[in-house]
């Protein structure tokens, strides 16, 4: 699938690094100000069809008998429900349960972008349109998946503070998981010794959560990523094989047709587990400690 | 691979995408599905209910049915009573009817017979004062004569 470059004199390094920019424009001064406007064009692109897609199907649902593509909807729309039921125990059709459908949906989508091939998609589609190094997959863009693991961590302490309130999460903040100090009267030289050292639970709890709602969003956002990413590279790597001559073409084309199958259940599982992380968390801000 | 400004944009994106679907997607499907489940299930409710109607119907049914029979047998033991009652009846009317008959067609043959008798008696009678009328007659008076020979013919 990546024949077409043997023609055109690139090393290895240039055609990745081809492959794995993504088109960033400047909106500002400094680092930060740049847009990655593919990652954000396809994401919204797809994000707009799949949702628009069931929105269609939603619209004109009937409590009849489903046509072919209502119970398809309905499908995936129950696979998503039961999950959330398993986790989540509160009122979950008022929100978590259509934010899981969206994030699984959306990131299933993205990840699917993977499966074009790179370069056919270089030379016949985005080149006709005027557009270079056009990368396809959102999800291997850490803006996206930080963007979604943020959304969550915010939407996570947002949950925490309407559950528990203000104080709650604070106090939780400070007094979980370990337990809050006593400071009970000391009956004893080493009570009293006890006591004097129990305020440093406070701190031990502090930073605890601390690790705890910095991870989240990182181990969260890095293991699509990383997934992904991965996955491009991997496809790259044997782009550049096919590219080497007839064996490699062939080599290259049973290895691009095998990752690809493989490649089906690391986007699939990706989905999933980005989808129940965002669940559990969701789920987790709701309880008290 | 830096972190930029794509972050806060897909961010957007995705709170977008979220609100779009808690509002116009879930719920329609959610209705759906519930009310269909609801449907699914008044009607599994109906099913049992038609089922256990059709059991008390059967069972009624058959307690009708043993009923009627007996019934019908009981009348048709009152008919086959009656029926043999009537022949009897008939049977009774008729021997009292031939006896009646029977003493009515004795009583003429008395009647006849005595009439005969009757008839002979007087014809005898009649012979008997003609015979002695021939033999006696210069010497007796018939009108004198006549009582003792009508008392004659009576005791004959």
């Amino acid at each position: 699938m990546a024949t077409e470059h043997a023609e055109q004199a690139l090393t290895p390094t240039s055609y990745i690094t081809e492959h794995l920019t993504f088109n960033a424009k400047p909106i500002g001064d400094g680092g930060f100000w740049m847009l990655n406007y593919d990652s954000l064009v396809m994401s919204v692109l797809l994000g707009v069809l799949v949702m628009g897609l069931i929105w269609w199907v939603a619209r004109g649902a009937t409590a009849g008998v489903p046509s072919k593509g209502q119970a398809f909807v309905e499908l995936v729309f129950g696979f998503v429900d039961e999950q959330v039921k398993n986790i989540f125990h509160g009122n979950r059709h008022s929100f978590i349960a259509p934010t899981a459908l969206t994030v699984f949906l959306w990131v299933l989508a993205m990840n699917a972008m993977d499966f074009l091939p790179v370069d056919v998609m270089h030379h016949f589609v985005y080149a006709p349109l005027g557009l270079e190094h056009w990368r396809s997959v959102p999800t291997s863009d850490i803006n996206t998946t930080f963007a979604l693991a943020l959304a969550v961590w915010i939407l996570m302490i947002f949950f925490s503070i309407k559950v528990k309130g203000l104080g709650g999460w604070i106090h939780e903040l400070f007094c979980a998981p370990f337990g809050a100090p006593s400071f009970a009267v000391p009956k004893s030289l080493f009570g009293a010794f006890g006591t004097l050292l129990s305020p440093l639970l406070f701190v031990a709890n502090f930073a605890f959560n601390l690790i705890e709602y910095i991870s989240k969003p990182l181990s969260h956002s890095l293991r699509l990523f990383g997934n992904m990413y991965a996955g491009e590279v991997i496809f790259l790597l044997i782009g550049l094989w096919a590219a080497t001559g007839v064996t490699g073409t062939i080599f290259g084309a049973i290895l691009g047709a095998g990752w690809s199958i493989f490649h089906i259940l690391i986007v699939a599982l990706q989905a999933f587990i980005f989808m129940m992380l965002t669940v559990v968390y969701l789920a987790m801000a709701h309880e008290s400690h | 691979m830096n972190i930029n400004f794509t972050l806060i944009a897909q961010a957007i994106a995705f709170a977008v995408l979220i609100w779009f679907t808690v509002k116009f997607v879930w719920p329609p499907l959610l209705s759906a599905i519930e009310t269909r489940q609801k449907e699914i299930a008044d009607g599994l409710a109906a099913a049992q209910e038609g089922r256990s109607a059709l059991e008390v119907a059967a069972k009624k049914s058959e307690i009708t049915l043993n009923e009627a029979k007996q019934k019908a047998s009981e009348i048709i033991g009152q008919a086959e009573k009656r029926g043999s009652q009537i022949v009897e009846d008939a049977k009774g009317t008729a021997k009292i009817e031939g006896e009646r008959i029977i003493a009515s067609a004795k009583a003429e043959i008395d009647q006849e017979v005595n009439r005969a008798k009757e008839g002979l008696r007087s014809q005898v009678s009649a012979l008997a004062i003609a015979g002695a009328e021939k033999i006696l007659r210069k010497e007796i008076n018939a009108s004198a004569h006549s009582e003792m020979l009508s008392k004659l013919a009576a005791e004959l």
